[in-house]
C-alpha cells in the first residue's frame, strides 16, 4: 500500500490516523520552548562548524602578547584574551571540544546505565543485588568532588591524540570517560524499572514461552519499548556532561593547554574577570544558551516522548 | 518500624564498605608516596624501605585497607623496636594526616564545617522560603502574567552554570556598585581582616555567594513546587474539599500544601548532605573558607588523605541522610507501611 500517488497528508497515513511517531513529533512541535530548544541547539552547531571555516586552528592558538586583553572591536569581534589570542577563534574550537565532550560523554553513560538498568532488571539474582549496591554507592559521592579527584589522578596520563584533523590533549579523552563513569546511575535505575514492569506484561511472557532466547528478547522488544526515557535522558546528559565539564576546567583540572574548551577559556578569565569581562562573558553566554536548548528540548522530548506526562504545565 | 529502621541501617553498612573501597583504590591509584618523602632527593633506599615498612605500604592491598579502617595500633609494625603503628582507623575516626599540614584530616575537616554550613544552610533556607511561595503562587495563579514571567525567568536562571552567576552578580552587585560609588558587597573570604571577624562584616560577606547558590536552585526548585502542586490541586480529593465548602485558604495550606510537600522533603532530605561539599565553584571564587575550599586547595596540593576524608564524609551523609527521609517518609504520609 504505497502512497506514492496519493495526496500527502500531512503527517497521517491512508486511514487518516497519525502514526505514534507522527503523534509524538506533533506533539514536540507544539511545545514552543522544544522549537526554540531546537534552534538555539542548531545555532550552535552551525556556530562551531561554521565558525572553524572562518579561521583554521593555528589562528585561534597564535598569540602576540602585544596584542593582549583588548575589547571587542572590528579586527577581534570578541576581543583578545590575557596572551592575545583572539577570542571569538577560541570559542569556536573551544565550542567544537565541550560539544564533543557533551555528546560523547552522553553516549558512554547512557550505554553503561542502559546495560546496567536492561541487566539488573532482566536477569535479577545476585548480579541485580552487587549492580544495585554499586550504583547506590556511586550515587552517595558526591559527584563534582568526585570527578574533580578523578581528573586530577588520571588527567595527565594519557598522551595527545590525533582526529579529525586537529591534536588533542589525552585529557579531552580522560575527562570523556570519567564524566561519563560518573552519570550513568540514574538512567540505570529508570531503565531497570521499566524492564522490570516490561518483563511482566504478556508479549514477553509470550515471546519466552514461544521459546525466544534471551537477546532477541532484549533486543527486540525490550530495548524499543524503553526508548523514550533514553533520549530525554540522552539529551538532558549532554548538557549535564557540558556543564560538568565547564565546571572542572573552570577549576583548573579538566582540559590541559592548549586544547581549549568554554570551561578552560574561562579559568583563564579568573585573574582578569573585573578589567577584561569580554574574556567571560562571550563563553559563558555560549555555554548559557547551549544548555538552556538543551533543557528546552529535553523538556519537550520529555512532553511528547511519554504520554503520561499530560500533566498540566 | 524500629525493625525497618534496623534493617535499613544493616542494609547500609555494606554499602558504606563499598564506597569506602573505591576511595581507598583510587587513593592507591593517585602515585607513590614514598617518592617526595626525602625532601630535596629522592628517597634513598634503605629509608625508602623503613618508611614502607611503617606506613605499611608494604603489606598486600587488602591488608593496606584492613589497616586504613581499623588501624594497625594492634599489629607491631617495627620488628626492630617492637612499636604497633600509630593509626587508629577510619572507624575509630581517624582518617589520617594531611600530607601538607601533618594536621589530622578530621581536625582539617571539622574546623571548615561551621563556615560551609553557614553558607549552604542559609541559601537551603531562603532557597526553599522564596521557592515555595512563588512555586504555590505559581500554581495557584496558573497561567497569569506572574506565571508565565515566573516560567520563562526560571527556564533561563536553571540553565545558568555557577561561575557565570557568580560573576554575573559580581559584576553587577560589586563592582557596578563601588563603580556608582555606592556601598557595595565584598568579593572575597569572610571578613575583612582589618575589621574582625563581626556578625555584620559575616552577613556582609555572606550576601553575593548566598545569592549565586540560591538563584539558580529557586529557579529549579519553585518549577518543581509548581508542578506538584498543580497536581495535587487537581485531584479529587480537593475537589471535594471545595465542595465541602472549605475556604480556600485552608484547601490550599492544609490540604494541598501538604500532599505536595511529601516529594519536596524527599528531595531536600536528599540534598543536605551535599550542603558540605555541593559549593566547590562558589567557594573558590568567593574564597570563602569552606569544605569545598578545602578540597580544592587540597586538590592543587595533591594533599589525598584530606580528599578521602571529605569524600567519605560527605557519602557517609549521604547514606545517613537518605535512610533519614525514609523513615521520615513513613511518618509524614500514613499510607505508607513498612513492614
Amino acid at each position: 500500500m504505497s502512497a506514492s500517488n496519493r495526496p500527502v497528508r500531512l503527517l497521517g497515513n491512508e486511514e487518516g490516523y497519525a502514526k505514534g511517531s507522527n503523534r509524538a513529533l506533533k506533539r514536540f512541535l507544539k511545545h514552543r520552548g522544544a522549537v526554540v530548544g531546537a534552534i538555539l541547539l542548531g545555532f550552535m552547531v552551525v556556530y562551531v562548524i561554521f565558525g572553524s571555516l572562518l579561521f583554521d586552528e593555528a589562528y585561534a592558538n597564535f598569540n602576540n602578547t602585544k596584542l593582549r586583553l583588548l575589547p571587542p572591536s572590528a579586527d577581534h569581534i570578541m576581543g583578545t584574551d590575557n596572551i592575545g589570542r583572539d577570542i571569538f577563534a577560541r570559542t569556536v574550537y573551544g565550542g567544537q571540544i565541550s560539544l564533543m565532550i557533551g555528546l560523547l560523554a552522553m553516549v558512554v553513560s547512557v550505554g553503561i546505565g542502559t546495560l546496567v538498568g536492561v541487566v539488573t532488571g532482566y536477569f535479577g539474582g545476585w548480579i541485580d543485588v552487587v549492580l544495585m549496591r554499586l550504583t547506590e554507592a556511586m550515587l552517595s559521592i558526591p559527584t563534582l568532588l568526585f570527578l574533580l579527584l578523578i581528573s586530577n589522578i588520571f588527567g595527565g596520563r594519557v598522551p595527545q591524540i590525533q582526529f579529525i584533523g586537529r591534536t588533542f590533549s589525552g585529557s579531552v579523552v580522560v575527562i570523556i570517560i570519567i564524566i561519563g563513569l560518573t552519570s550513568w546511575m540514574g538512567l540505570a535505575r529508570i531503565v531497570r524499572s521499566l524492564v522490570l514492569s516490561l518483563k511482566e506484561t504478556e508479549f514477553i511472557i509470550a515471546a519466552r514461552a514461544l521459546g525466544a532466547p534471551d537477546y532477541h528478547i532484549i533486543l527486540s522488544h525490550i530495548l524499543p519499548n524503553i526508548v523514550a526515557p533514553l533520549v530525554v535522558s540522552a539529551t538532558l546528559g549532554v548538557g549535564n556532561a557540558i556543564l560538568a565539564e565547564s565546571y572542572i576546567s573552570f577549576l583548573g583540572v579538566g582540559v590541559g593547554a592548549p586544547t581549549a574548551t568554554w570551561g578552560n577559556i574561562l579559568e583563564g578569565a579568573r585573574k582578569f574577570f573585573e578589567q577584561a569581562p569580554w574574556l567571560w562573558v562571550a563563553p559563558g553566554l555560549l555555554i548559557l544558551l547551549t544548555v538552556m536548548g538543551i533543557n528546552f528540548l529535553g523538556d519537550g522530548l520529555r512532553d511528547a516522548l511519554d504520554p503520561r506526562s499530560d500533566k498540566a504545565v | 518500624m524500629a525493625r525497618y529502621i534496623i534493617r535499613r541501617l544493616l542494609q547500609s553498612i555494606p554499602l558504606l564498605f563499598i564506597i569506602s573501597f573505591v576511595l581507598f583504590a583510587l587513593m592507591q591509584a593517585t602515585g607513590d608516596p614514598l617518592a617526595t618523602m626525602g625532601g630535596r632527593q629522592p628517597t634513598r633506599a634503605a629509608d625508602r624501605e623503613r618508611l614502607s615498612r611503617q606506613l605499611g605500604l608494604d603489606q598486600p592491598i587488602t591488608t593496606q585497607y584492613l589497616y586504613w579502617l581499623i588501624g594497625n595500633d594492634w599489629v607491631v609494625i617495627d620488628p626492630e623496636t617492637g612499636r604497633t603503628g600509630p593509626r587508629r582507623g577510619v572507624l575509630r575516626g581517624d582518617f589520617g594526616t594531611s600530607y601538607v599540614s601533618r594536621q589530622p584530616v578530621l581536625e582539617m575537616i571539622g574546623g571548615r564545617i561551621p563556615d560551609t554550613l553557614l553558607l549552604t544552610g542559609t541559601a537551603e533556607v531562603l532557597i526553599l522560603a522564596v521557592s515555595l511561595a512563588v512555586g504555590i503562587f505559581s500554581a495557584v495563579r496558573k497561567y497569569s502574567l506572574f506565571d508565565q514571567l515566573f516560567t520563562a525567568i526560571s527556564f533561563v536562571l536553571y540553565s545558568v552554570p555557577v561561575f557565570i552567576m557568580a560573576y554575573s552578580l559580581i559584576y553587577l552587585l560589586s563592582i557596578g556598585l563601588r563603580r556608582a560609588g555606592l556601598p557595595y558587597f565584598p568579593t572575597s573570604g569572610i571578613f575583612d581582616p582589618a575589621i574582625g571577624r563581626t556578625f555584620e562584616q559575616v552577613v556582609w560577606h555572606m550576601v553575593l555567594p548566598v545569592l549565586t547558590l540560591s538563584l539558580i536552585s529557586i529557579a529549579g526548585y519553585s518549577r518543581y513546587i509548581r508542578s506538584t502542586m498543580l497536581e495535587v490541586i487537581n485531584s479529587d480529593y480537593i475537589r471535594t474539599a471545595r465542595s465541602k465548602g472549605i475556604t480556600e485558604r485552608r484547601t490550599l495550606f492544609v490540604h494541598a500544601f501538604k500532599n505536595a510537600a511529601l516529594p519536596l522533603i524527599t528531595l531536600v532530605g536528599l540534598d543536605l548532605p551535599f550542603l558540605l561539599g555541593g559549593a566547590v565553584v562558589t567557594e573558590t571564587i568567593f574564597a570563602w573558607p569552606g569544605m569545598g575550599y578545602l578540597f580544592i586547595n587540597s586538590l592543587t596540593r595533591s594533599d589525598y588523605p584530606v580528599l578521602m576524608g571529605i569524600l567519605m564524609l560527605i557519602a557517609v551523609g549521604v547514606v545517613l541522610a537518605q535512610l533519614l527521609v525514609d523513615v521520615l517518609y513513613t511518618v509524614l504520609d500514613p499510607r505508607i507501611r513498612y513492614s
